[in-house]
């Protein structure tokens, strides 16, 4: 009874056992801690998709809408600005990829592109910079007339959002087109 | 010498306190008997010109916020309100804003005093450490509250300095949403910012209280980077040093006061004047002065992933200066060779503070790259290797010695009685 044993005691079982239940608790009281910083429900909700009629837009024109508090460019491209799109070596991009990948099939025209600068945010800007496409003021990085990354510390292609294709005129961005053809 | 007594409380009220909460005690044997080297410069007076101004930033803050609205649609004519219509709120608010200026130039001073004097060196490791963590608190909360006023800069800044966390790779998106709060810079985004920027001041205060602990256990450095060897060494903190500091503080306040009065914006950038627009960033962005060669460092490497990788480990490589600089002389006073090496240290700093705010296009960056390479290179090569082959001047026996006896080691060339 007296004796100090080397045995398991009830006393180490409650140390352990005490422990065991506080850390847990611990780590389960960081979790909304945590996700409170996340999206919250009416951010989400305002991000639904959004219909944008592309009728009004000149060739040659690029517009600006927002969704989810994005800048979207949608550019009617001209004949050139897709040929300088399509005449480049892949293999000398920073970040390879072909110009139809990043258009919608049989809508060549049409370039719809995240317009973020893929370096640290900024807006480029459109029909500027040395290949006539977009350039981010903030840094110096170039991009061409299909969004992709040529010149500058950006190190990917402005990003593609989610969109389809409602008619020819009309598109949905937000959501993606069941059939295979988008960009992978 | 007035030494190391303890304090002896005179009337009762006193002695009753001081066996219940011996609070002046501490006051009385930190501030008042503590013995500091007597031939402490000027150079020595930033830490308290920095406690001042952590105490005016914090005093103006609670203020301002009494009169600030931290939402995207009120902060910025909030802002306004103070410079037009709240009493005295123009005033606060060119206080609070220059005074973050003020804040950092001290800053960099008290670092570059301890880099020139290797106060740094064992036993201070603990002290520096803490002190590469107030600079980045400093660097933290002066980013947040650069962001409150959701003008055209402090909108894009958010952006900018947040998207710097979508480098790291697989988990980068995740983050920066999560930092947000949305899926850009947005409310909730300010919201965050502003409750933070309220917190971390104090956050700040109690670091500052570890600094001044740790510096009062191992005891100041001092000119000559020999330790005290005794009494004759030192001299009381009260009147000594608290005078000096003092009148220290009041010429610092000259400069201060005279940005405030006299040239309020020269720091800031005009854009700021014009409300937050995510669909328009500005054609020139540069953050404030202080943090532009840390953003030079950034610019200059064309990888974006190591361009903020080379920005952290700019700040990073502050807190390992104890185990780089291998030499166990702590004054560049005796260090020949390290005295040159640490001015052209300090050239290269301003140089790279200059880039920043230079468009980041041919020689800019090409003379951003070699100072951000020399930068580091200081650190890892030059100051290793110069512990081992520097040859130093012979030390002093005493730091009284270094002052009664005439330019002995190239200081103080007057006579003594």
């Amino acid at each position: 009874m007296t004796v100090i044993s080397a045995d398991p005691t009830r006393r180490d079982f409650l140390f352990i056992a005490t422990g065991a239940v506080g850390a847990v608790g611990a780590a389960a009281a960081l979790v909304p801690l945590i996700a409170q910083m996340n999206p919250d429900a009416s951010t989400i909700a305002a991000g639904a998709p959004i219909e944008i009629d592309l009728g009004p837009i000149a060739e040659g024109q690029v517009i600006k809408v927002f969704w989810r508090g994005k800048p979207i460019f949608i550019s009617h491209r001209t004949k050139k600005e897709i040929e300088a799109a399509r005449s480049v070596q892949l293999a000398s991009l920073p970040d390879p990829e072909a110009d139809d990948k990043r258009v919608k099939k049989g809508h060549d025209q049409w370039l719809v592109l995240i317009g973020i600068c893929t370096h640290l945010g900024c807006i480029p800007i459109a029909h500027q910079g040395n290949y006539d496409g977009y350039f981010c003021p903030c840094h110096g990085s170039q991009y061409d007339t299909s969004g992709r990354i040529r010149q500058g510390p950006a190190p990917k292609n402005l990003p593609l959002p989610p969109y389809k294709f409602l008619s020819d005129s009309k598109i949905r961005i937000g959501e993606e087109d069941a059939s295979p053809a988008a960009h992978a | 010498m007035s030494g190391h007594e303890t304090y002896q409380p005179q009337n009762a009220f006193m002695k009753w306190m001081e066996r219940r909460l011996p609070i002046a005690g501490l006051i009385y044997s930190s501030f008042i008997v503590y013995p500091t080297p007597r031939n402490l410069n000027y150079w020595w007076t930033f830490g308290g010109i920095l406690t001042f101004m952590l105490a005016v930033q914090i005093v103006t803050g609670i203020v301002l916020a009494m009169h600030y609205t931290p939402h995207v649609d009120f902060a910025f004519n909030s802002v306004e309100l103070i410079m037009r219509d709240v009493n005295y709120g123009w005033l606060l608010r060119y206080v609070h804003a220059n005074g973050a200026a003020m804040f950092f130039l001290a800053a960099y001073i008290h670092m570059f005093r301890g880099m020139y004097y290797g106060s740094y060196k064992e036993p201070r490791e603990i002290l520096w450490i803490l002190g590469v963590i107030l600079l980045l608190l400093m660097i933290a909360t002066g980013f947040m509250g650069y962001v409150l006023p959701w003008g055209q800069m402090s909108f894009w800044a958010a952006t900018v300095i947040t998207n710097l966390f979508s480098a790291i790779p697989g988990v980068g998106e995740a983050i920066v949403t999560w930092l947000w709060g949305g899926y850009a810079v947005g409310n909730p985004t300010l919201q965050r910012f502003y409750s933070l920027h309220y917190l971390l001041p104090f956050v700040i205060a109690g670091v500052v209280v570890l600094h001044i602990w740790a510096l009062h256990v191992v005891g100041q450095n001092n000119p000559t980077g020999i330790d005290p060897k005794s009494e004759r060494d030192t001299v009381s903190f009260t009147p000594y040093a608290t005078i000096k500091d003092a009148f220290m503080l009041v010429c610092f306040c000259i400069v201060y006061a005279w940005f405030v009065f006299y040239m309020p914006n020269y720091l800031g950038h005009a854009d700021n004047y014009i409300p937050a627009n995510p669909a328009v960033t500005p054609m020139h962005i540069v953050p404030e002065w202080y943090y532009l060669p840390f953003y030079a460092i950034l610019r200059a490497i064309p990888n974006k992933l190591m361009g903020v990788a080379a920005l952290g480990a700019s700040i990073a490589i502050l807190a390992f200066l104890p185990w780089l600089d291998t030499s166990r002389v702590r004054s560049a006073n005796y260090r020949p060779l390290y005295k040159q090496v640490f001015w052209i240290f300090v050239a290269v700093c301003i140089g790279l503070g200059w880039l920043g705010a230079k468009p980041a296009e041919g020689g800019y960056v090409i003379a951003a790259r070699i100072l951000t390479f020399y930068y580091f290179f200081h650190f890892l090569v030059i100051l290793p290797v110069l512990g081992w082959v520097e040859r130093t001047k012979p030390l002093p026996n005493s730091i009284s010695e270094s002052i009664l006896t005439p330019a002995r080691s190239g200081s103080g060339t007057g006579t003594v009685t």
